[in-house]
């Protein structure tokens, strides 16, 4: 039974958000007998809800509100109104992440002491000892079922992976394998196996891949301490004359608005509505935005180095059969700087329907050069490069000065402009994502730029310094002690693998943080 | 869509565009454009039949799949018309942007767009105006228009939804054989 809490309630912790962050936090405080309102500014969608046709997905489950974008990067270009692809929906965009679940490498999280200092890049060590994680990196994996992990098999091999395999053996790679996925190999938690269906990114209808939208809500929902409201976007955070949070304010689907008193906070809307939510709550007491005294809340805003390469075969591939990240070459992830950047990166195969891959595959491109890749579909294999790249102060989230969204607050204006360490990466894993190809006879290799963000990263940083970050190694903000964030936007460094294990991790490790404030009287 | 219910006279231009100069099979009279071997018509109610039949020529140049039928450009530039109905100004950008085809055509010897015979020659036609609002409204239009109807997935072997099959476990995710 979920439990209805009411708006002037003010001993519940309110979470903003439902995906990897705030899902796991609100079902590990639930859990922990905590009250726990989460507010979803979207709808609830479940399996039987999923659609199998991308188009038509992503007008239900993709965040749409206005935003805009700004700076270098070809999305600005391209997708101007839609600098990121995530969701908005119960659940967030562990809807439709495709369930990579990697564990960072220990010296990714000190990328300063490791990388020196690079310039133009603000980078700064982790808060965070390696070791700490193990454990909860532990907890998070058999949460999620993660295969390769608690003894849970590997998932079978489609035929994109098939592909990347041969070439990746051929070239002499040894960390090839179907990866470390939170999509169940076998039955588990009541969960389904993969059926192979594909559409991984649109909500998988088996409920085989891990998402918080029928794993950790129902399961903090049935505590009884935990009531998710969705379709309740927040629009400010609250403060008192001390400078501690009492609540939020939130708007309805009609407009209407509600303010939820709270003991505490935690912010998980994604990089870019987080620190947004932060900067529009600005105040007297606080002029440049909720705990922003270091002013880099909306800064550093990484968003992974990524690409694609597709290549094209003599005989049929059928990419989207079967899981769309379906394997992985790990040897790339190292650090070693004589391949001519900081930092590594995974190549994971990728696969999108034949709607996607021409919207994505040369954004803007047209003629025989473009129909003739399109007309090699059947025969493509696609990977994914997603590697580490530098946090910049100047790439950040900021409120638009003029444009206002649907509830009369300024938008966030995305701005991303590539380090020269993020193109001497890219330009690396290009070679090699079309040599492994090559390798096993493709006739042509198609490097296709960045899609709109998925891997959205850094905004409200963690720092062991106040003056560096906007959280400490709590994710709690330096500025307001019963304020915290719980998403992606604390990661102080990208790292090179796939965010979501990593957020899950912090999740359950804030939620025991929060428990321990609470019974000590802090919070 | 519909066969129309009679062929009206055409002015000299229409026939001139017609189709058997531009090596296409378009049909342009009084009110419709119609194919001259696949079953179908359409009654655009602003653009004229001209400028409709030029967008479906520049939905061919644009993403040229050979073996795809007109109908399926033709389906793919209809909103055009729809656009232009609800917004004069949408009906001015695309009848001049039209004209600007068939202008630059002709200083280039050719009787208009739709008149040019080689698709290579057309290409150049459309390289030159290809950041024009016009263009872009007609090839941004077509990333979804043609390449999300259901009805040439086929052609790219494309499958769609496989849910309601069961997924592919057991259809051939791992069936590759060739490598």
């Amino acid at each position: 039974m979920s439990a209805p809490f009411d708006l002037t309630d003010d001993s519940v912790v309110v979470i903003i958000g439902t995906g990897a962050g705030g899902g796991t936090l609100a079902n590990e405080l639930a859990q922990k007998g905590i009250s726990v309102v989460a507010l979803e500014a979207g709808g609830r969608h479940l399996p039987e809800d999923y659609i199998n046709d991308e188009w038509p997905s992503f007008s239900q489950l993709a965040w749409l509100d206005k935003r805009t974008t700004s700076g270098g990067w070809r999305v600005a270009k391209d997708f101007s109104g839609l600098p990121a692809w995530i969701v908005k929906a119960v659940g967030g965009s562990t809807t439709h992440w495709a369930g990579a679940s990697l564990r960072f490498q220990d010296h990714e999280w000190k990328g300063l002491t490791h990388y020196g200092e690079i310039e133009g890049a603000n980078l700064l060590d982790w808060p965070i000892e390696p070791a700490e994680m193990t454990d909860y990196y532990a907890k998070a994996e058999n949460k999620m079922g993660v295969t390769l992990t608690n003894g849970i098999p590997g998932l079978p091999g489609n035929n994109n992976y098939k592909v990347l395999e041969a070439g990746a053996r051929k070239l002499g790679y040894e960390h090839v394998s179907t990866g470390r996925m939170a999509i169940n190999s076998q039955e588990r938690d009541g969960r389904s196996a993969c059926q192979q269906t594909g559409f991984c990114f649109q909500g998988c209808k088996f409920g085989a891949k891990w998402s918080t939208a029928y794993t950790e809500i129902p399961a903090g929902e049935a505590t009884g301490n935990l009531e998710v409201r969705e379709n309740a976007h927040v629009l400010t955070i609250e403060h008192d004359d001390g400078g501690k949070v009492t609540g939020v304010v939130y708007a309805d689907p009609a407009g209407n608005r509600h303010r939820q008193a709270a003991r505490a906070v935690c912010v998980a809307g994604n990089s870019i509505e987080s620190p947004r939510l932060l900067l529009n709550s600005a105040s007297s007491m606080f002029p440049d935005g909720l705990a922003n005294s270091s002013g880099q809340v909306g800064r550093n805003y990484m968003r992974h180095m990524t690409g694609s390469v597709y290549a094209i075969f003599p005989e049929p591939v059928r990419m989207w059969r079967g899981t769309t990240m379906a394997g992985i070459v790990q040897d790339e992830a190292r650090h070693d700087p004589s391949r001519g950047f900081a930092g590594g990166y995974e190549l994971e195969t990728l696969s999108i329907g034949l709607p996607f891959m021409a919207a994505f595959l040369d954004p803007g491109g047209w003629g025989r050069e473009f129909s003739s890749a399109m007309e090699g579909y059947e025969n493509m294999a696609g990977l994914w490069i997603v590697g580490e790249d530098m946090p910049q102060e100047s790439n950040r989230i900021t409120l638009h000065a003029e444009e206002k969204d649907q509830h009369g607050l300024p938008v966030p204006n995305v701005h991303f402009t590539d380090h020269p360490n993020d193109v001497a990466m890219r330009n690396h894993a290009y070679r090699q994502g079309a040599a492994i190809y090559d390798a096993v006879g493709a006739t042509r290799t198609l490097p296709t730029p960045p899609y709109p963000s998925t891997h959205n990263l850094g905004t409200n940083r963690m720092s062991a310094d106040a003056s560096k970050g906007v959280v400490n190694k709590w994710g709690q903000t330096h500025d307001i002690a019963n304020l915290f964030v719980s998403d992606g936007s604390v990661f102080t460094t990208g790292a090179a693998e796939n965010p979501t294990l990593t957020i899950v991790s912090l999740a359950i490790r804030q939620a025991d943080y929060i428990a321990e404030q609470m019974n000590q009287g802090m919070l | 869509m519909t066969t129309p219910r009679s062929v009206r006279s055409m002015t000299r231009r229409e026939l001139l565009s017609s189709g058997v100069a531009a090596g296409s099979a378009l049909v342009v009279g009084g009110g419709f454009v119609a194919h001259s071997t696949e079953a179908w018509a359409m009654e655009p109610t602003t653009l004229s039949p001209h400028a409709m039949a030029t967008l479906v020529q520049m939905a061919r140049d644009i993403y040229p799949h050979d073996a795809i039928a007109d109908a399926h450009y033709a389906v793919a530039v209809k909103s055009h018309d729809e656009s232009a109905a609800a917004d004069p100004a949408y009906a001015r950008m695309m009848e001049s942007g039209v004209r600007v085809l068939d202008t630059i055509a002709g200083n280039r010897g050719f009787p208009d767009y739709l008149g040019t015979g080689w698709e290579l020659d057309r290409v150049k036609i459309l390289r030159s105006v290809e950041n024009q609002e016009f263009f872009q409204a007609v090839r941004g239009g077509l990333v979804v228009g043609l390449y999300n109807q259901k009805e040439i997935w086929g052609h790219f072997g494309y499958e769609g939804a496989s849910f309601e099959e069961g997924g592919y476990l057991y259809r051939g995710f791992d069936d590759i054989a060739w490598l």
